[in-house]
């Protein structure tokens, strides 16, 4: 992308208005209003040397070089969250610290995002500013550099207001072995904190429960705590955040990679109690919901001591808890021990989850 | 047919010539239409299903399910002495 | 806080409970609840579990979602891809397979289709959207009549024109009759579904527990509260008692909720009605009574139903009187799975097929 101002060949299009309350098609042709748009809205918001420069690639080395005894690690994912705000977070940070935290889960180090937003025509420019903001400020926070963004706009009725899509760069230490099929028999299986509050305060934000309630979403960027946690108990050997499925389809996907069975301990299992309530009046699953500043654990269990109190020394990580153990191998299978002492069985979650009636 | 939660009465009032209330469940606060249960008063537990009451909460200390219970506790306390029975 | 709802002290008083039917029982006895609250609660908590082995648990047609006749869900898709309508629903009913679609699918087809959680949600979908038709599927036993009756009366008040009702609502003590009458009849004691109880009071079981002599006790949803009506009914079983109990005082009394009670008689009556994979149960349903007729959405939209096929290798009706169990289904677990159901019981998370598929794989 050139800095000069295109020269105008024919009448091609009316003289752009460059104050804009809202985003336009012309927004996406590539001319006259793009640049306003890139140069007064995105680079305003998330600039930094590498965006600035306004190339079509960014030279990454221009940032940082990258360390010899160390693995790339790159994770992307698409955000079309509705609606874009809720209690705690909007899309921005969503976006900004899902990718964060999936690099993070192998063990590595984020440090560079890419971004790419689609916009609806019609899309309220106030918003998408707020929304940069909450992007930038999920970077900063997380010390991670957005060095690439794209954008395009759709017809009205095409997409859905915003839809983001954001690559994460970073690198791992080579003998790192996190991932999902590492977990071992005896090994400590901890969660950071209560589950449900993400899932809660979108569905909250519709506007269609009737209710009224002072959840807010999670989402945060947990890298940070990650590091601190592999600082003082480096043979960490599962690390995963329960999106979308909740807990109980994550440690599914967990025991069925390391074909294991987990056995989880029900009244260790935290949930605060207005997110019970809610699920209750919904008919919804807190084991299911989804969470966006949760960490799941799984370590050998003589390190769990440490574990905890390395992730309770931690903001995000003060209500860590031991919530179950690896107990044998198997096909893959994950239990949950009632208070009672009964047994049952949790499956991933099948669909969309429904609320129920009765 | 069920998923009936009790919740606080802290508000009462009407819109259209229904009687409405808000409800406090462990800090959620709901709309709910308690047109069915015009007697709750400020306070009170109703049972909530589908966005309205179902019944007011009782005091059961003279039922016969709390009478079975303290009868099995003191059957189990004389059976297995002071221990609690795990 | 934690996702465990049961506090240290019910703990230990539903294994004393539990200790204390174990103590008691001495010959085999079936009891079956009519509730799929109380299904799921017993799932969750696998209260079968810790009853002794003589004690066998049948999971009755409790859950409204899966008795809803295939009949009624054709209409209600018929009646949702119309332009014009805002088809509202509780959410378990969305994923209820008719015969080659359900309104999910409706849904991904353009239809616009809304979950609610209240039937006053969609009386004020009405007033939002005047140029719009809104139905809501008024499903569910007599828990929830009170709240549709209360509805329809609030939208008359309104003088809403543009607001109405499928009405699919299923009485319980019809369908006691019809499963305690059949000859291959298994069941020795019921638990009666506390919140339905909850309006409705309990009298209206006392003659069905002496023409057929069948305990009956009113019971709640914990597992304390689950714990005390499989006792009382032990006990009666036991001791050749035949009576209706009450273990759930809290929030039932033997005449019920008289308000919610003279509400639904207002507005409804005794239809005959179809329960999916049982057949017609004489008087089980309501219909709107003629003064409220022009709130039927099944009279304000003219549909001809095709000739309507269900899944030939689907045994819900067996499983739904109890005769059978969800094991017992060739299709179980293989061809029918909740992300892909032939029938309603593996649809709903309180379906018999689905909660023991989800709870029962501890090998």
């Amino acid at each position: 992308m050139e800095d000069n101002l295109p020269v105008m060949q024919g009448a091609v299009c009316p003289i752009p208005i460059s104050q804009h309350q809202q985003v336009v098609i012309g927004h996406g042709a590539g001319g006259v209003l793009t640049h306003d748009l890139i140069r007064n809205i995105f680079q305003k918001y998330l600039g930094n040397v590498i965006l600035n420069q306004g190339n079509d690639a960014a030279l990454l080395r221009m940032w940082q070089e990258i360390p010899e005894d160390q693995n790339l690690v790159v994770s992307t994912d698409a955000h079309i969250v509705s609606p874009l705000f809720f209690a705690g977070g909007d899309i921005g940070r969503l976006s900004v610290c899902g990718t964060v935290n999936d690099v993070s889960m192998l063990g590595a180090v984020p440090k560079f995002l890419t971004a790419t937003f689609i916009l609806e025509e019609g899309f309220s420019i106030a918003d998408l500013e707020k929304i940069l903001v909450s992007m930038a400020g999920a970077a900063e926070e997380a010390q991670v550099r957005i060095v690439a963004a794209d954008t395009k706009v759709t017809e009205k009725g095409k997409s859905d207001g915003v839809f983001i899509s954001t690559t994460g760069i970073g690198w791992v230490e080579q003998q790192r072995q996190i991932s999902g099929q590492s977990a071992l028999t005896g090994d400590a299986v901890i969660i950071s904190g209560p589950l449900g509050n993400h899932g809660i305060a979108v569905a909250e934000a519709r506007g269609n429960l009737g209710f009224r309630s002072q959840i807010r979403s999670d989402v945060a960027p947990l890298n940070d705590m990650i590091a601190v946690l592999l600082d003082a108990v480096p043979n960490v050997h599962v690390l995963r955040d329960p999106t979308r499925g909740g807990l109980a389809t994550t440690l599914v996907e967990i025991a069925c990679q390391s074909k294991v069975t987990i056995r989880l301990k029900e009244e260790n299992i935290p949930v605060d109690r207005d997110v019970r309530s809610a699920c209750d009046m919904l008919g919804l699953d807190p084991l299911y919901m989804a969470n966006e500043g949760k960490l799941i654990v799984i370590v050998p269990s003589e390190d769990a001591e440490l574990a905890l109190e390395t992730l309770r020394s931690h903001p995000y990580g003060h209500k860590a808890v031991e919530i179950g153990l690896v107990e044998s191998s198997s096909e893959g299978q994950l239990l949950l021990k009632t208070p009672l002492g009964t047994t049952r069985h949790l499956d991933m979650l099948a669909g969309e989850m429904l609320p129920r009636i009765c | 047919m069920c998923l009936g939660i009790p919740g606080k009465v802290v508000e009462i009032y009407e819109v259209d010539g229904t009687l409405m209330s808000k409800v406090d469940f462990d800090g959620v606060v709901q709309e709910v239409c308690i047109a069915t249960t015009p007697e709750a008063q400020l306070g009170q537990y109703v049972l909530v299903h589908a966005g309205f009451s179902l019944n007011v909460l009782t005091d059961i200390e003279a039922s016969e399910t709390l009478k079975i219970l303290k009868e099995l506790e003191a059957f189990n306390q004389s059976y297995y002495g002071e221990q609690d029975p795990q | 806080m934690t996702a465990s709802k049961v506090s240290p002290e019910s703990i230990r008083q539903t294994k004393a409970v539990m200790d204390e039917i174990r103590r008691i029982t001495t010959r085999p006895w079936n009891i079956m609840e009519i509730c799929g609250g109380q299904t799921h609660s017993i799932m969750e908590y696998g209260l079968d579990q810790l009853l002794p082995e003589e004690i066998s648990l049948i999971h009755g047609p409790g859950c409204p979602v899966c008795v809803t006749s295939l009949e009624l869900i054709e209409r209600a898709l018929q009646i949702a891809v119309l332009p014009e309508v805002i088809f509202t629903s509780f959410g378990d009913m969305l994923r209820v397979p008719g015969s080659s679609s359900d309104l999910f699918g409706a849904r991904a087809q353009g239809a616009d289709v809304r979950v609610v959680y209240s039937p006053m949600d969609a009386v004020k979908l009405a007033q939002a959207n005047p140029e719009k038709q809104v139905v809501f599927f008024a499903v569910g036993f007599e828990t929830t009549v009170p709240a549709i009756a209360a509805s329809v009366l609030h939208a008359e008040k309104l003088g809403l024109k543009n607001f109405s009702i499928l009405p699919a609502n299923v009485l319980v003590p019809p369908a006691m009759h019809a499963i305690l009458q059949s000859p291959d009849n298994r069941v020795n004691a019921f638990l009666a579904a506390g919140h339905v109880c909850a309006i409705m009071g309990y009298w209206q079981y006392e003659p069905i527990a002496e023409k057929y002599r069948t305990p009956i006790v009113v019971t709640g949803f914990d597992p304390l509260d689950l714990a005390m009506g499989i006792l009382m009914n032990v006990r009666q079983l036991e001791e050749d008692r035949v009576e209706v109990e009450n273990a759930y005082p809290k929030y039932v009394t033997r005449l019920g909720n008289q308000t919610a009670q003279s509400m639904i008689d207002q507005v409804f009556e005794p239809v005959d009605r179809q329960w999916r994979g049982i057949g017609t149960i004489a008087q089980s349903g309501l219909g709107l009574k003629a003064p409220y007729q022009h709130f039927d959405a099944g009279v304000r939209f003219d549909i001809q139903l095709a000739q309507l096929q269900e899944s030939p290798m689907c045994i819900a009706g067996s499983v739904l009187r109890g005769v059978a169990k969800p094991i017992d289904c060739p299709a179980f677990g293989t061809l029918c799975i909740p992300t892909n159901p032939l029938g309603a019981p593996m649809v709903s998370a309180e379906g018999a097929c689905s909660a023991y598929y989800r709870f029962h794989k501890v090998k």
